[in-house]
């Protein structure tokens, strides 16, 4: 049986899909079976951050529509065996989507995978319901921003409210806390909202901090999951999350301005603390 | 050094209204949380039944309904205005 997880967020563009790449990619190469899926139709990205955008052929749709099988929908990714794309349809309106569909696909990859990534498109609609209705867990994507925490709050509320473990009464989604685009000089500035308070206000459980970094543009532009940047601050915080994901007691990262003397600040050297 | 911790605090730090900010606003979206659907509508509705009565604002009605055992109470909170 996999373990379901949903990237979402319910404010677009504070890294859902590059979160959820991201992710994906660590749990692979830390040795699990993993297909990420991405349930924003109309308006995939998830093949281009994970770079396999002409690789598609087939897609989510076409799979709940009986005109793929999975196997032909699945894309393999080209530097993790144990890493699989499904990737979402760019033609087709949303209500292609149906809970039956998702709930057999999602079935069928139960049994082959150890985790499926949802990565939900913005938004509270159907789409975002769908993607986070089967889910065990939820990584709630976070930015340090007023709008991004609200709707943060949002999702919460779905989630407690409108997934299969609800309606069922069953054991809640497991809510996870996944704060991007964090930049500790504003913080010490005070004008960004501080880890502490955003855990605060949203009082759930923090998987992980990534820094705002210039790798994850980078990373993008490459078609290149961040994480495979094991030198950048951004990959390396994602490999954190992972860990944290998978059970690891790992200590928290990147959420202050590193110290750095005097030397270094001239030479360009010395360690990140 | 008083002089610059003077200065310094003039502003209210944005991070901190933005806090201030979303526990309110948080607080109240929870409020509404696990309501059932039709609450909007009916909070709505009431307040155009009222208004036909009293004048009162708009945000002058205040509705939940909050759910004990096997019993759920609907209470409903609407600030009159004064009286001339």
């Amino acid at each position: 049986m996999a373990k379901i997880i949903v990237v979402t967020s319910g404010k677009g563009g504070v890294g859902k899909t590059t979160s959820a790449a991201a992710i994906a990619t660590g749990l692979a190469l830390r040795g699990n079976k993993t297909v990420v899926i991405d349930f924003d139709v109309g308006l995939r990205n998830l093949d281009l951050i994970m770079g396999c955008e002409r690789r598609v052929v087939y897609d989510l749709v076409n799979v709940i529509q009986g005109e793929a099988g999975l196997n032909q929908a699945l894309i393999r990714d080209k530097r993790s065996e144990n890493l699989h794309i499904l990737p979402a349809s760019q033609t087709r309106d949303k209500d292609a989507l149906t809970l039956e569909g998702v709930e057999t696909v999602l079935a069928s990859l139960s049994e082959e995978f150890d985790y499926i990534i949802c990565d939900s498109p913005a938004g509270i609609e159907r789409g975002a319901q769908l993607a986070l209705y089967f889910a065990d867990e939820a990584i709630v994507v976070t930015n340090p921003e007023v709008s991004s925490v609200r709707d943060s709050d949002r999702i919460l509320g779905l989630l407690s409210s409108k997934s299969r473990r609800a309606e069922q009464n069953r054991d809640p989604i497991k809510e996870h806390l996944l704060v991007t685009r964090y930049n500790p000089n504003r913080v010490d500035d005070g004008d960004m909202l501080n880890l502490e308070d955003i855990c605060e206000i949203l009082a759930i459980n923090l998987i992980g901090l990534i820094p705002e970094s210039e790798a994850v543009l980078r990373s993008s532009n490459q078609g290149v999951p961040v994480i495979h940047d094991d030198k950048s601050d951004a990959g390396q915080a994602y490999a954190d999350t992972v860990s944290r994901l998978m059970g690891e007691d790992v200590p928290l990262r990147f959420q202050h301005v590193p110290k750095r003397g005097l030397l270094a600040r001239m030479f360009g050297g010395g360690s990140r603390r | 050094m008083k002089l610059l911790d003077f200065l310094k605090g003039e502003r209210k730090k944005s991070a901190s209204v933005a806090k201030e900010r979303l526990q309110i606003i948080v607080a109240h979206q929870r409020g509404h949380r696990g309501q059932p659907d039709y609450m909007p509508m009916l909070e709505q509705e009431l307040l155009e039944v009222i208004r036909r009565y009293v004048k009162v604002e708009q945000d002058a009605i205040n509705i939940s309904l909050d759910s004990e055992d096997d019993c759920s109470v609907l209470e409903l909170n609407v600030t009159l205005p004064n009286r001339e």
